[in-house]
């Protein structure tokens, strides 16, 4: 954590981990729900390595377009591939293998509030890689509460949580599993600012350690800031604009521009 | 276009889809009972929530059902002259109808709707979707082991209510005749056959199955929002007690058939 402090006084792009493999595709993607059109044609790619921010109102189906690479919802239309596989194509199995790999960070959180917070860190490891030896369990929980910053909370309920704590519980669950994909859906919304900040450095910390690509949907610009090597904006169901952080905020669109003030 | 299409879906319609739902949750539920995996240690916690919650309330209800039962035959029976026929007759109803319909209604109020609200919120909070997402199998975790903790829970509260109904009925026998426990319990044993228990044991089974089953459609089911939680509880509650009924007329039927 130190160390990654040092590097946020100056930001620095991990734009060096970026490579050219295309991990996840979306094409010209359609959802509507009901009557209510949410994405009328989206596409977007996602290189490997590569942290990509997608900014947008309240309600204009972000969560949504990324609900449909882990398959949670299916799109009416276009072609949604990860790894080079179409999602709707899948069965079960397949899904099960794209979910170890494919991180989800909920914008609730979502905790298991019927477990405390070891035994909802241990859920994933016990379940999906199916370890049971406990000194190995125990080593990787504590690994990775240290890393959002949170031993101390091992052994609390949810509901004694705040909710900043939560969602770096959230976060935490998800990272356990290594994901080569992180998808994060609202990473820092409802916490101060330096809590935010610290998640923010910590998104950055675990694309460099571990390679992985992240969609990092936020409405906190300096998240935006932090972490992203392209934006994107969605609005209306389409996305309206693409860049880096310094293009965007020089936008010579008044609409694009507003997000950065 | 949709939304006209969305107000004109007739009831039936509706029934159908449900009905549609409804079964494939259940092969889900056979899919992933066979695929093995088996949650022991959180089937073992249900088993424990689900006795320890009932068994205060199926005990005390059974035991006034025992005595009332008994009050209230007796006055008919001794009309006759056949006030030695009572334990037999409160044995008869008890094992064969009271026990089973009694327990199975209150474990609809109460576990039935218990699942279905906490299977609901965690709909609602995501916490399913996670379980999903994360590759883990919700339905196994959560909907194998209730289901099948109620359909062997069920049947084991039955048991234990049908001892103290007949235990109240003994203790309302004694308020005006006397009678020993050992002859009392000599009647009831006489009086109650393989055919009386075997079909009142299986039964109970399909009402445990349908207590849980119905708990976890509906709250695994619910929509996103915080009132579904309550609704996925209360249709919970409407549903089971219904199937209880619907199933107790098939148990009729079918021991008519089989039996007499
Ligand atoms: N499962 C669903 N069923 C019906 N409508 C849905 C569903 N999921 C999302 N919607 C609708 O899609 C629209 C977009 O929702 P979404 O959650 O993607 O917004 P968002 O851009 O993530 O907003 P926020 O920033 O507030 O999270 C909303 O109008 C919502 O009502
Ligand atoms: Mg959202």
């Amino acid at each position: 954590m130190e160390e990654i402090k040092q590097d946020i006084k100056q930001p620095q792009k991990a734009s060096e981990t970026k490579t050219d493999e295309v991990v996840v595709e979306l094409k010209d993607i359609k959802k509507a729900f009901g009557s209510k059109v949410v994405l009328k044609k989206v596409s977007l790619t996602l290189k490997r390595g590569e942290n990509l921010v997608i900014l947008g109102r309240s309600g204009q189906g972000k969560s949504v377009a990324i609900k449909g690479i882990v398959g949670m919802l299916t799109p009416d239309e276009g072609s949604l591939k990860v790894f080079g596989d179409e999602v709707a194509n899948m069965d079960e199995k397949q899904l099960k293998t794209l979910r170890t790999k494919v991180g989800f960070l909920f914008q609730s959180g979502a905790l298991y509030d019927s477990m405390s917070v070891r035994e909802n860190l241990e859920f994933p490891l016990t379940r999906v890689l199916k370890i049971h030896d406990q000194q190995d369990l125990d080593k990787r929980v504590e690994e990775v509460l240290s890393s959002v910053g949170l031993k101390d909370a091992i052994d609390k309920m949810p509901s004694d949580l705040s909710g900043g704590m939560r969602k770096r519980v959230g976060l935490a669950r998800t990272l356990i599993l290594k994901p080569e994909i992180m998808l994060y859906d609202e990473p820092t919304t409802g916490l101060d600012p330096i809590t935010s900040r610290e998640i923010s450095e910590l998104i950055l910390e675990m694309q460099k350690k571990y390679k992985t690509s992240s969609i990092i949907i936020t409405h906190d610009m300096e998240c935006a800031k932090i972490t992203s090597d392209r934006l994107i904006v969605l609005n209306d169901g389409e996305f309206v604009a693409e860049g880096t952080y310094q293009e965007l905020e020089k936008s010579d669109k008044e609409f694009i521009r507003s997000f950065f003030k | 276009m949709a939304e006209v299409a969305e107000q004109e879906i007739p009831w039936w319609k509706k029934w159908l889809e449900e009905t549609g739902e409804q079964v494939s949750f259940l092969s889900g539920f056979f899919r992933n009972l066979f695929s093995g995996g088996f949650e022991w240690s959180e089937f073992v916690r249900q088993c424990y929530e689900i006795g320890y919650k009932s068994f205060t309330l199926v005990g005390i209800t059974s035991f006034i059902m025992g005595v009332v039962l008994t009050l209230q035959s007796r006055p008919t029976l001794v009309k006759f002259g056949a006030n030695s026929m009572l334990p037999l007759m409160v044995c008869v109803s008890i094992i064969r109808e009271i026990g089973p319909v009694i327990t199975a209604i209150i474990c609809a109020g109460k576990i039935s709707s218990g699942i279905g609200a906490e299977l609901g919120s965690m709909k609602v909070t995501e916490q399913i979707d996670a379980m999903e997402v994360s590759g883990a199998n919700p339905m196994q975790y959560l909907v194998v082991t209730r289901i099948l903790a109620t359909t062997l829970m069920i049947p084991l509260l039955t048991l234990m209510g049908d001892v103290l109904g007949l235990f109240g009925g003994f203790l309302a026998v004694n308020l005006s005749d006397h009678m020993s426990w050992m002859l009392y319990f000599n009647k009831c044993v006489n009086s109650v056959g393989f055919t009386d228990l075997l079909p009142a044991i299986i039964k109970t089974v399909f009402f445990g199955f349908a207590v849980g089953f119905i708990g976890c459609y509906k709250g695994y089911n619910s929509n996103k929002g915080t009132e579904s939680v309550g609704i996925a509880a209360n249709s919970a509650v409407v549903s089971a007690s219904l199937w209880i009924f619907f199933l107790d007329v098939v148990a009729v039927q079918i021991t008519q058939l089989l039996f007499y």
